[in-house]
């Protein structure tokens, strides 16, 4: 099992979800979050006072997978997600130890 | 006995004709029905009743559509300050402060209405001196529904009183802008009441009071023959300027300057905007007493004006910043309100467009650049919109005031209008500037020595909602 964090831009989110539900992915843990990378923040002006804001907003997109899918969903995400623009966003990949579906107790590649 | 019977009947003849001349007098005299029709018509012309004749008049109360338009006014006065100007103020802080400028506007709607009824509307616009009223009017004594001809020929002292009352709150509310999140609110309360009547009071009565230093218009012994219809001088230069002293004898907000302090709710800053853009309909148009052809004038020139400026600031930016902002829209539309106050009443068209254009320009430099050049915690631009914006429209007042939107300027200002005017309104503003700066400092340095004016250092980094008054203004998210 894999875990695959992908921060995104806002605006790709319904793209890359339908990309992900296209290729059989059926559930996915999404969050906004706010942060920064090379494309640094911006400016924001009120009258004549100037205020540079560190954090852009960002959509976390989260999927718990069975190894064999991860490949594909990489790619979908990717693919979807690419601008080609500084601050299109990073995905991370990370190993899983346990799952655990609560209703059912179900673990291991059945939980996810 | 002749002579005795000549003497009586002398007598009689005397007393009968004595009787006849009292009979004459014992019915009340009446109004020809001419003399009541002269009412009516001043009545629709706003103008004086008749006061040729002893017959009283028979509309002594106040005329309806006049009073109903001054009713209206007076709601839409109070409109501007609650809410309106609280939520331009309110969304311009910090969320953790929108709480605090809330509670100042609704204390000093409470603080100032007592004053007002304690001895402040006696002392601004009872007759007795150049500087100060009198004490007549004491907790309103006698101020009823039965019109004060100095005044207003048509509408009820009381209905004047209370719109005048409007100007007295919106004008030290406008104060809080400047020293916004940083400042005890026992300290606002206080200084406001003492601003109230070293600086307010006697400045309604200078520029309005029937007996006024400054009252060119109806004065005809005004030591300056200054015009201000609305209350260029009297509301937002006192104001204005009066803030930027409060704001320096404060000091800045710890951490201005160093750490981002942007709107909290541009939202919550338009929908204020938009409601003082209504309110000051009462406020302008209102100021002409009546509901005629002034009145008329004062709206349109009201509405030129601000919809030029509020179109011109973010034009400014746009070209020089490369982004029209909400808050320039606002700004501008402010700035055009208030420079536009003192003229309404005395320009025509192409005048209201050049101070709608001098609005968009001159208060938004203001505010953009020497703002910076002199670094003063002026939080939410009091000085430059109000101080800036009146001072302008105080001087463009003098320039552009012509009799023939207004015949009220040919009572006792012939040759002054349209000549020398501008160096009485500059002799105005160097009055006015000069009081609020002084009267300012005083009451500040005494409440600083009494109570102090600043929060702790914990409190205002924690916000003033929670600590000064127990609430927060949002919840959850």
């Amino acid at each position: 099992m894999k875990k695959v964090e992908a921060i995104i831009k806002p605006f790709k989110l319904e793209e890359v979800k339908d990309a992900l539900g296209d290729i059989g992915i059926e559930g996915m843990t999404v969050s906004e979050v706010k942060g920064f990378g090379r494309q640094k923040g911006h400016t924001e002006i009120y009258r004549g006072s100037e205020y540079t804001v560190d954090f852009l907003p960002k959509i976390k997109i989260e999927l718990v997978l069975p190894d064999s899918q991860v490949e594909a969903a990489v790619a979908a995400i990717i693919k979807t997600a690419k601008t080609g623009k500084i601050g299109d966003g990073k995905v991370f990949v990370s190993s899983v130890e346990e799952a655990i579906r609560i209703r059912t107790e179900e673990k291991g590649e059945a939980a996810v | 006995m002749k002579k005795t019977l000549f003497i009586l009947s002398l007598l009689a003849t005397l007393f009968c004709v004595g009787s006849a001349v009292r009979a004459a007098d014992a019915p009340a005299p009446e109004r020809t029905v001419q003399e009541r029709l002269e009412d009516l018509e001043a009545y629709v012309n706003n103008g004086a009743r008749n006061a040729s004749t002893n017959a009283p008049t028979k509309i002594a109360g106040a005329g309806p559509g006049h009073n109903a338009w001054q009713m209206a006014s007076a709601a839409l006065v109070l409109f501007m300050t609650l809410p309106g100007l609280a939520l331009f103020y309110g969304g311009l802080v910090r969320r953790k402060n929108v709480l605090s400028v809330l509670a100042q506007c609704l204390g000093i709607a409470g603080l100032v209405t007592i004053l007002w009824w304690l001895c402040g509307y006696s002392l601004a616009f009872h007759n007795g001196g150049k500087f100060f009223g009198s004490l007549d009017w004491m907790f309103l004594r006698g101020v009823d529904s039965t019109p004060n001809t100095d005044y207003g020929a048509w509408v009820s002292h009381n209905v004047f009183s209370m719109y005048q009352l409007m100007f007295a709150i919106i004008t030290p509310a406008l104060i809080i802008g400047a020293i916004a999140e940083r400042m005890k609110y026992s300290a606002v309360l206080l200084f406001i009441a003492g601003w109230m009547f070293v600086v307010y009071f006697p400045l309604a009565h200078m520029v309005w009071g029937v007996d006024g230093f400054m009252n060119g218009v109806w004065n005809k012994d005004a030591g300056i023959k200054a015009i201000d219809f609305a209350g260029g001088t009297v509301v937002h230069m006192s104001s204005g300027w009066s803030a930027l002293i409060l704001c320096l004898i404060l000091g800045k907000r710890v951490g201005y300057g160093k750490e981002p302090m942007p709107p909290h709710n541009m939202v919550l800053c338009m929908v204020g905007t938009g409601m003082l853009w209504v309110g000051w309909y009462g406020f302008n148009a209102g100021s002409a007493v009546a509901a005629d052809g002034v009145a008329a004038n004062a709206f349109m020139t009201t509405t030129l004006a601000t919809a030029v400026a509020s179109f011109v600031w973010p034009m400014a930016e746009w070209v020089v910043r490369g982004k029209p902002s909400i808050l320039g829209f606002c700004s501008g539309a402010v700035a055009g309100l208030v420079v536009i106050t003192p003229a309404c009443g005395f320009v025509n068209t192409n005048g209201a467009i050049i101070i709608g254009i001098a609005a968009g320009l001159i208060p938004w430099f203001a505010c953009y650049k020497i703002k910076s050049w002199f670094g003063y915690d002026d939080a939410l631009d009091t000085w430059g919109v109000h101080a800036v914006g009146g001072t302008l429209g105080a001087f463009l007042t003098g320039v552009l005031a012509t009799p023939t939107v207004n015949a009220n300027l040919d009572l006792n200002l012939k040759g002054v209008v349209g000549s020398s005017l501008w160096i009485e309104q500059i002799k105005a503003i160097g009055i006015t500037l000069t009081l609020a700066v002084v009267g300012t400092a005083i009451v500040a340095y005494v409440v600083k020595a009494i109570i102090g004016l600043r929060v702790e250092e914990e409190v205002e980094v924690g916000g003033l909602d929670l600590s000064e008054h127990g609430e927060e203004g949002y919840h959850g998210a």
